[in-house]
C-alpha cells in the first residue's frame, strides 16, 4: 500500500497518509487499522485519524515510541507499506447525547478528530480537550477547532491553555458545575485511567479507547483481552471502546509491560 | 505370494536431542527405495476400505501401485485428482484415524504407511520443481468469493477453479494459509510447502487478496452483489480460557496467541523478526490435543529449559495424535496427567509464578464415552512456571456472524450448514471448516471444503436453492 504523504507534525509525532480506497470508504470514527511496515515488523494497531473517501486516502497519527513504531517512522512518502488492514474494531457509538467531551493525548489527539466531526454531525455540542507536555507537542489544533465547538488545551509546562493535564482541566470544569452527557478519551492508558477517575463521581458515561497489545486484530489470537466489569472482553472485536468505569485498570497497566525486556533486546541489536 | 512385512518401513527423523533446539522438520521423508519397499506392503484390496476412510476419497491403492512401479508422475497426478494439497495432508492428517485405520493389513500388523507415501509423492514433485497444471474447464463466467485462505477455503478454490469459475480468495492476515501458517509449527509443516501449494493455486488463476477482512471492509451482502456464490471458511476464533483467577497475568498465553507469535510472526527468529515472545524458563501447557503438543514442543525450541504439559485426563484419553504424543515424550516434555489447574498465582509484579493444580481421578464415562475426570479433594499442589499456554480450544471466528445478522448460527456461534451441501441459511452462501463445525482438523476442513465445492457447483449449474 502506497504512502502518499508522511510528515512529522510535532516532535516524535508522525502523520502518515496512505492510498487505501476500500478503507477510506468504510472507515467510521473510532476504528483502527493494523500496519506492518516491513516484512520483519510486528503487526501494529493504529487508530484511524482521518480519511477522505473521495480521494481514497486514510491518515494515521503515531508516536515513535518503540521498535514497531520506529519501523513505521522509517517509512516515508512514496514508500510501500508492507501490509495495512482495516477498518477493524467497532466504531464509536455516535448519537445525539447533548454535550460531549472528547479527550485526546499523544496519538489520541488525531484519534478524537473523526469523533468530533461525527458527534457534531449528530447534533451534539462538542468540546475537545487536547493535552501535551508543552504547546510545541500539540498538533492539529486548526482541524480540531474546525470540528469541535470549543477546544480546551492543557500543557504540563503551561505554555498553552491550562497548566497541567486534561484530567485536571476536566475535573475543574466539572467542579465548576459544567455538565457533560458523555466523555470519550483516546490516548495513553494512564491518561484514560485518570479521566475515568475524574468522571466516576459524576456518573458521566465515559468511553475509553483501549490500546492493548494485539496481533491478528481479527478475533483470533486473544492477546488483547481485557477485564471489563469482571468479564473477559477482546479489544479487537468487542472494542476497542469500553466503559472506563468498568475497565480493570490494574490488569491493563500490567499487561502493557509484558515485553519490556524484549524491547530492550531489539534496541540493542 | 510374498511374505508380509508386519511393520511400516521406518522414516528417518532428526534425533530428539538435536531437534528440540531447532525448528527444522522432524521426519525426513522416504527415499525412493523406502517408498517402493513400503508400497509393496499394500495388499491392493478389491474393495479398498482405506479410500472410504479418507475424507476426500483419494484413490489410495492406485497411487501406491504407481509408486511400486516407480511411475511417480502418474502417482502424484492420481492423488491430485482429488486432493490438491498432498504435501500438507501427508504430514498433518491423522491417518491412523482415517485411511490407515481401515487398512486390512492393520488388522494383524501395522497398516500401510499411506500418509508417508502421499508425502513422498508430493515432496518428489515439489523437489522436481515441475508441478503440472491440471486441465481447467472452459470459463463459465461465474464468480465465486472464498472468505479465508485456510485449508477449507483453498480446497474450495482449487476444486472450483478447475470447473472454470473465476475465484477470488479474501484473507484477513498478511499471509495466505490460515492455520497452516499461523498455527501449525514449522517443524511439523514447513511454511515453504504451504506457499508452494498456494502458488500452484495462483497459477491456476485463483486471485488471493491479503489484508482483507470480510465483514469489515466489505460486507457479505456486498460480496453477493458481485459474486454468484460465497464460501465462508473463516476458521478459528477467540480462544477459550478456563475463567481461573490470575488468567490475565503476564506470561499467560492462549495457544492461538503463542503459536501465532511463534509461527506467523516468526518470533523464533527474534530479534531479526521483531514480534517478541516470552521464552520463559519453565513453560506449562494446558490441554491434551494436537495444539497443546505443538505449544509444548515449540516451547523447548524457543529456548525454555523445561516444558510441562498439564492434562486433566489420562494419556489414553488425549485427543492428540499418537505420533505427536510420542514425539513430545521423546523430546522430554514432562506430562502431568490427571491434573487440572485451579488458579494462577503471580510474583507480585504482574507475572505468573505458580500454577495451583489439583489431582484428578477417572470416574464414570461421560457423554463423549470417556471416563470423566473428578477432582481429588485436598490434593492441591503447585507447579512453578513463568509461562503458561492455555490450549483448551476456541470458539469459531465471530466476524461474519457479528456483521451478518441474517445468517443463522448455532448456540456455539458456529454458522449453521447443511452437511450434504455446505449451504447456510443465506441464499448463495456456503460455509465449512472450523467456523461451521467448531475446532477440528485440517483434513476435516478440507473435507468440508470438498462438500461445499460440490454444493456450490450444483447451485451454479441449476440456480436452485
Amino acid at each position: 500500500m502506497k504512502i502518499i504523504d508522511k510528515k512529522i507534525i510535532a516532535p516524535n509525532v508522525h502523520e502518515m497518509t496512505l492510498a487505501a480506497p476500500g478503507i477510506a470508504e468504510k472507515a467510521r470514527a473510532g476504528q483502527f487499522a493494523i500496519a506492518i511496515p516491513n516484512r520483519f515488523s510486528e503487526r501494529t494497531p493504529l487508530t484511524l485519524a482521518d480519511w477522505d473517501a473521495g480521494k481514497g486516502e486514510v491518515s494515521v497519527v503515531f508516536l515513535e515510541i518503540g521498535d514497531a513504531t520506529r519501523d513505521l517512522a522509517a517509512l516515508t512518502t512514496g514508500d510501500e507499506m508492507y501490509s495495512f488492514t482495516g477498518p477493524l474494531g467497532q466504531p464509536f457509538d455516535i448519537d445525539k447525547f447533548g454535550k460531549v467531551g472528547l479527550v485526546g493525548g499523544c496519538y489520541g489527539i488525531g484519534g478524537i478528530l473523526p469523533a468530533a466531526r461525527a458527534m457534531q454531525a449528530a447534533g451534539n455540542e462538542v468540546v475537545a480537550f487536547s493535552e501535551a507536555r508543552s504547546s510545541f507537542l500539540l498538533y492539529w489544533n486548526d482541524k480540531l477547532e474546525e470540528a469541535a465547538h470549543d477546544v480546551r488545551y492543557s500543557t504540563s509546562d503551561g505554555s498553552l491553555g491550562r497548566k497541567g493535564h486534561a484530567h485536571d482541566l476536566l475535573a475543574e470544569n466539572l467542579e465548576e458545575g459544567e455538565h457533560f452527557d458523555r466523555i470519550l478519551a483516546i490516548g495513553c492508558t494512564f491518561m484514560m485511567y485518570r479521566i475515568a477517575q475524574v468522571t466516576r463521581p459524576y456518573q458521566i458515561k465515559t468511553v475509553v479507547s483501549m490500546n492493548p497489545i494485539m496481533i491478528d486484530g481479527t478475533g483470533m489470537c486473544g492477546a488483547c483481552r481485557l477485564s471489563i466489569g469482571g468479564k473477559t472482553k477482546f479489544a479487537c472485536v468487542d472494542g476497542p471502546h469500553f466503559d472506563g468505569h468498568e475497565v480493570d485498570w490494574d490488569v491493563v497497566l500490567a499487561r502493557r509491560k509484558a515485553y519490556l525486556e524484549e524491547e530492550i533486546v531489539a534496541k540493542e541489536r | 505370494m510374498a511374505k508380509i512385512i508386519p511393520t511400516k518401513t521406518p522414516m528417518r527423523e532428526q534425533p530428539a536431542a538435536q531437534r528440540v533446539r531447532n525448528f527444522d522438520e522432524v521426519p525426513h521423508g522416504y527415499s525412493l527405495e523406502e517408498a517402493v519397499q513400503e508400497a509393496k506392503r499394500c495388499l491392493q484390496c478389491k474393495k479398498p476400505f482405506c479410500v472410504e476412510g479418507c475424507p476426500v476419497g483419494i484413490d489410495i491403492p492406485s497411487f501406491i501401485t504407481y509408486i511400486k512401479e516407480k511411475k511417480l508422475r502418474e502417482g502424484i497426478d492420481r492423488i491430485k485428482e482429488t486432493n490438491i494439497l498432498p504435501a500438507i495432508c501427508g504430514r498433518v492428517c491423522p491417518q491412523e484415524e482415517q485411511c490407515e485405520k481401515r487398512c486390512i493389513l492393520g488388522k494383524k500388523h501395522q497398516p500401510v504407511a499411506i500418509g508417508r507415501l502421499e508425502r513422498f509423492l508430493a515432496d518428489w514433485e515439489r523437489n522436481e520443481g515441475k508441478a503440472e497444471l491440471p486441465v481447467v474447464a472452459k470459463k463459465t463466467g461465474k464468480r465465486v468469493a472464498v472468505v479465508g485462505a485456510g485449508p477449507a477455503g483453498i480446497t474450495v478454490a482449487a476444486d472450483l477453479v478447475k470447473q472454470g469459475h473465476e475465484i477470488d480468495v479474501f484473507e484477513a492476515l498478511h499471509e495466505p494459509g490460515g492455520v497452516l501458517v499461523y498455527g501449525i509449527p514449522e517443524f511439523r509443516l514447513p511454511k515453504d510447502i504451504v506457499f508452494t501449494e498456494i502458488d500452484f493455486l495462483k497459477k491456476l488463476g485463483v486471485r488471493i487478496h491479503l489484508d482483507t477482512v470480510i465483514g469489515m471492509i466489505t460486507s457479505l451482502d456486498e460480496l453477493l452483489e458481485e459474486f454468484d456464490a460465497v464460501f465462508i471458511g473463516t476458521g478459528a476464533g477467540l480462544p477459550w480460557f478456563m475463567g481461573l483467577s490470575g488468567e490475565n497475568l503476564n506470561g499467560v498465553y492462549s495457544a492461538n496467541e503463542y503459536l501465532t507469535r511463534a509461527n506467523l510472526m516468526k518470533a523464533y527468529l527474534f530479534p531479526k523478526y521483531k514480534t517478541p515472545i516470552t521464552v520463559g524458563k519453565r513453560v506449562a501447557t494446558i490441554g491434551g490435543g494436537n495444539v497443546a503438543m505443538d505449544c509444548a514442543r515449540s516451547a523447548l525450541r524457543l529456548g525454555a529449559e523445561e516444558s510441562i504439559l498439564i492434562y486433566r485426563r489420562a494419556r489414553e484419553q488425549m485427543p492428540a495424535r499418537e505420533e505427536e504424543i510420542h514425539h513430545a515424550e521423546e523430546e522430554g516434555i514432562q506430562f502431568n496427567l490427571l491434573t487440572n489447574p485451579i488458579a494462577y498465582h503471580g510474583d507480585g509484579r504482574g507475572w505468573l509464578k505458580n500454577i495451583e493444580c489439583i489431582r484428578m481421578e477417572l470416574g464414570e464415562a461421560d457423554e463423549s464415552g470417556r471416563r470423566r475426570p473428578v477432582p481429588v479433594d485436598g490434593s492441591n499442589f503447585m507447579i512453578p512456571a513463568d509461562v503458561l499456554v492455555v490450549a483448551i480450544g476456541n470458539s469459531p471466528n465471530p466476524l461474519i456472524p457479528n456483521t451478518t445478522p441474517d445468517i443463522a448460527t448455532t448456540r456455539w456461534r458456529t454458522i449453521e450448514t447443511d452437511p450434504e451441501t455446505g449451504r447456510t441459511s443465506k441464499r448463495g452462501v456456503f460455509a465449512g471448516g472450523d467456523v461451521a463445525t467448531g475446532a477440528a482438523t485440517v483434513i476435516q476442513a478440507m473435507g468440508a471444503g470438498k462438500i461445499a465445492a460440490r454444493g456450490i457447483q450444483a447451485y451454479l449449474e441449476t440456480g436452485e436453492w
